[in-house]
């Protein structure tokens, strides 16, 4: 029947010719999607009071720089160990420690001894890596993610070289509500403040439905309206599961968000970020 | 008669405590001492016999005589250890006094491997305890095609190009590149009109497009975080006093025009994104440095 009604949709629109109405816009998901009472718009006062006392306000603010402890969990695998070195040359200033048993509350206090803003652990399972968990040091919030489709650099299908040692630019994309926006905030605090544009380099974290894409580009600009892009570095996919308030703690942290499936997954044109 | 029932049970007819491999007999019944089915070890073909068994962390002594063979609910008879490893093998030494050495040997072993893995139990509980979470086959399922719907939604090379390329006009890359081909026209049409000197039409350009960057980020509803605002504004701050520095070069235009040509072969081997629209470009920056 709905065949039916387009034939005849069709039929009608030929028939009017020029005083045909115009073209009705198709419903998408991002169309439909279900209206969060949390959208951030750019113009609120709270938002940008709250942004400006928060946790990444040093950084923001320049008075920090990002150092970034990536680690793994206990065992890491070839590809994990592979996606880590990786991770670390796309990421400026950052450092990659194996773990060797050591338990996770151990190493927080030293590394907020030594200096250290950002502590990424990439947990692995079955050979591969699974899952990301995302904490700002000095007291900061927690993120944990599944990371699905990761892509090492030779998986990709290019013929670049590798990323220089540059400081990237960040592209944040629709990172809409309030968790949005703080999770956005999360991680333009991984990258140096000032990007060098000599470099070429963008980092981009695209926020679709709820899934958090992660792409490393080389840019050039052909012509002032067309722009050429490569991708290298590797790339994947993020969907947060958790976010708390204070350093990782599984136990005793107090959560800000926690993926629930019964109750966030009802709706299919409801996201949450 | 212990004889007797070893000779029916043990090699002849079934015993449902048995288990039989390739090399082994093993014995399954919870009083036996050593787990192996021998003569020795059976509890059912021993009037006489012993065994050690823990509950709960606390390890007991068992005991079967003869004396109580008619009565199954008293053929047991337990004796709590103590915890202590040495005082409890004293124990057992004189429950089992006068008793056949094999099975007090055999105890003291069994003591022995049940409260090493005691003690291992509890170092264990301390340390971090992996927590295994079951997958569910269905929600990964629905999980992995939403993710390439969004994939496929999000058009992530068209995002980022166009995010470039509002960057660009935006002028977030100050002076870097050359293109702004119809900023330069601008530019000239202002210069033959008002015939004052560069630096002021410099400034008059930079206002204008001062005006521009904030005509544009006022409307800008796009759904970027506050810090690409700031980024924008501080570095637009470092690029007009660039600008100011760089009179020559905006004012010599072959000087310019002189740069891309050079540059462009350079270029053409990085990208490897066909463009068709690249041919038509080059000519025309040749033409103009020509």
């Amino acid at each position: 029947e709905k065949l039916a009604a387009k034939k005849k949709r069709r039929k009608e629109r030929e028939a009017l010719g020029d005083k045909a109405p115009p073209k009705a816009i198709p419903k998408t998901i991002e169309n439909q999607r279900v209206y969060d009472e949390t959208i951030v718009d750019p113009n609120d006062e709270e938002v940008a009071f709250d942004e400006a006392t928060d946790e990444f306000a040093p950084y923001f603010n320049r008075q920090t720089v990002p150092k970034i402890l990536i680690t793994t969990s206990d065992r890491p695998r070839g590809r994990t160990v592979r996606f880590c070195e990786q991770l670390s040359t796309v990421i400026p200033n950052s450092h990659v420690y194996y773990r060797r048993g050591l338990a996770l509350k151990r190493i927080i206090p030293q590394c907020i001894a030594r200096d250290f803003t950002d502590l990424i652990v990439i947990n692995e399972d079955r050979k591969i890596p699974n899952g990301l968990v995302l904490s700002h040091l000095p007291d900061g919030p927690t993120a944990h993610f599944r990371m699905s489709s990761v892509r090492l650099r030779k998986e990709i299908k290019r013929k670049g070289k590798e990323p220089t040692e540059h400081k990237p630019e960040v592209i944040l994309n629709n990172f809409t509500t309030r968790l949005g926006h703080s999770i956005g905030r999360m991680f333009a605090s991984l990258f140096p403040h000032d990007p060098q544009f000599i470099g070429r380099q963008v980092a981009t974290f695209h926020n679709q439905r709820d899934y958090i894409f992660f792409r490393f580009h080389r840019y050039m600009f052909k012509s002032e309206k067309k722009v050429g892009i490569q991708e290298l570095g590797p790339r994947f996919t993020l969907k947060l599961r958790s976010l708390q308030k204070g350093t990782f703690d599984s136990k005793f942290g107090e959560y800000e968000w926690i993926h629930k499936r019964r109750e966030m997954d009802t709706s299919r044109r409801k996201f949450h970020l | 008669s212990p004889q007797v029932v070893w000779d029916v049970l043990g090699n002849r007819q079934f015993c449902s405590y048995k288990i039989t491999t390739k090399t082994q007999n093993f014995c399954r019944n919870e009083y036996n001492l050593t787990g192996l089915c021998n003569r020795s070890s059976c509890p059912l073909a021993n009037s006489q016999y012993a065994t050690i068994r823990e509950e709960k962390g606390r390890c007991y002594l068992y005991m079967k005589t003869i004396e109580r063979a008619a009565f199954p609910r008293r053929l047991w008879e337990r004796v709590l250890l103590s915890k202590n490893y040495e005082k409890a093998l004293e124990e057992i030494d004189e429950n089992l006094i006068y008793w056949p050495r094999f099975i007090r040997h055999k105890c003291k072993q069994r003591f022995t491997k049940i409260t090493q893995y005691l003690i291992r139990i509890r170092k264990l509980t301390l340390k971090r305890q992996r927590k295994l979470v079951p997958l569910r086959r269905k929600i990964e399922r629905r999980e992995k095609r939403r993710e390439e719907k969004a994939l496929v939604a999000a058009q992530l090379d068209n995002a980022i190009e166009k995010e470039l390329l509002e960057r660009l006009k935006q002028d977030t890359y100050g002076d870097i590149y050359n293109f702004p081909i119809h900023a330069f026209d601008k530019a000239l049409q202002r210069q033959d009109a008002e015939s004052e000197s560069e630096s002021d039409a410099e400034k008059e350009d930079d206002d204008n497009e001062d005006m521009d960057k904030r005509e544009f980020v006022e409307a800008d509803d796009s759904d970027l975080s506050d810090f690409e605002d700031m980024d924008k504004l501080e570095t637009s701050s470092e690029e007009e006093q660039e600008e100011e520095e760089e009179v020559e070069k905006k004012g010599s235009h072959s000087k310019s025009k002189g740069k891309t040509p050079l540059k462009g072969p350079a270029r053409r081997k990085r990208p490897y994104i066909e463009i068709e629209y690249e041919e038509e470009t080059e000519p025309t920056t040749k033409t103009k440095a020509a």
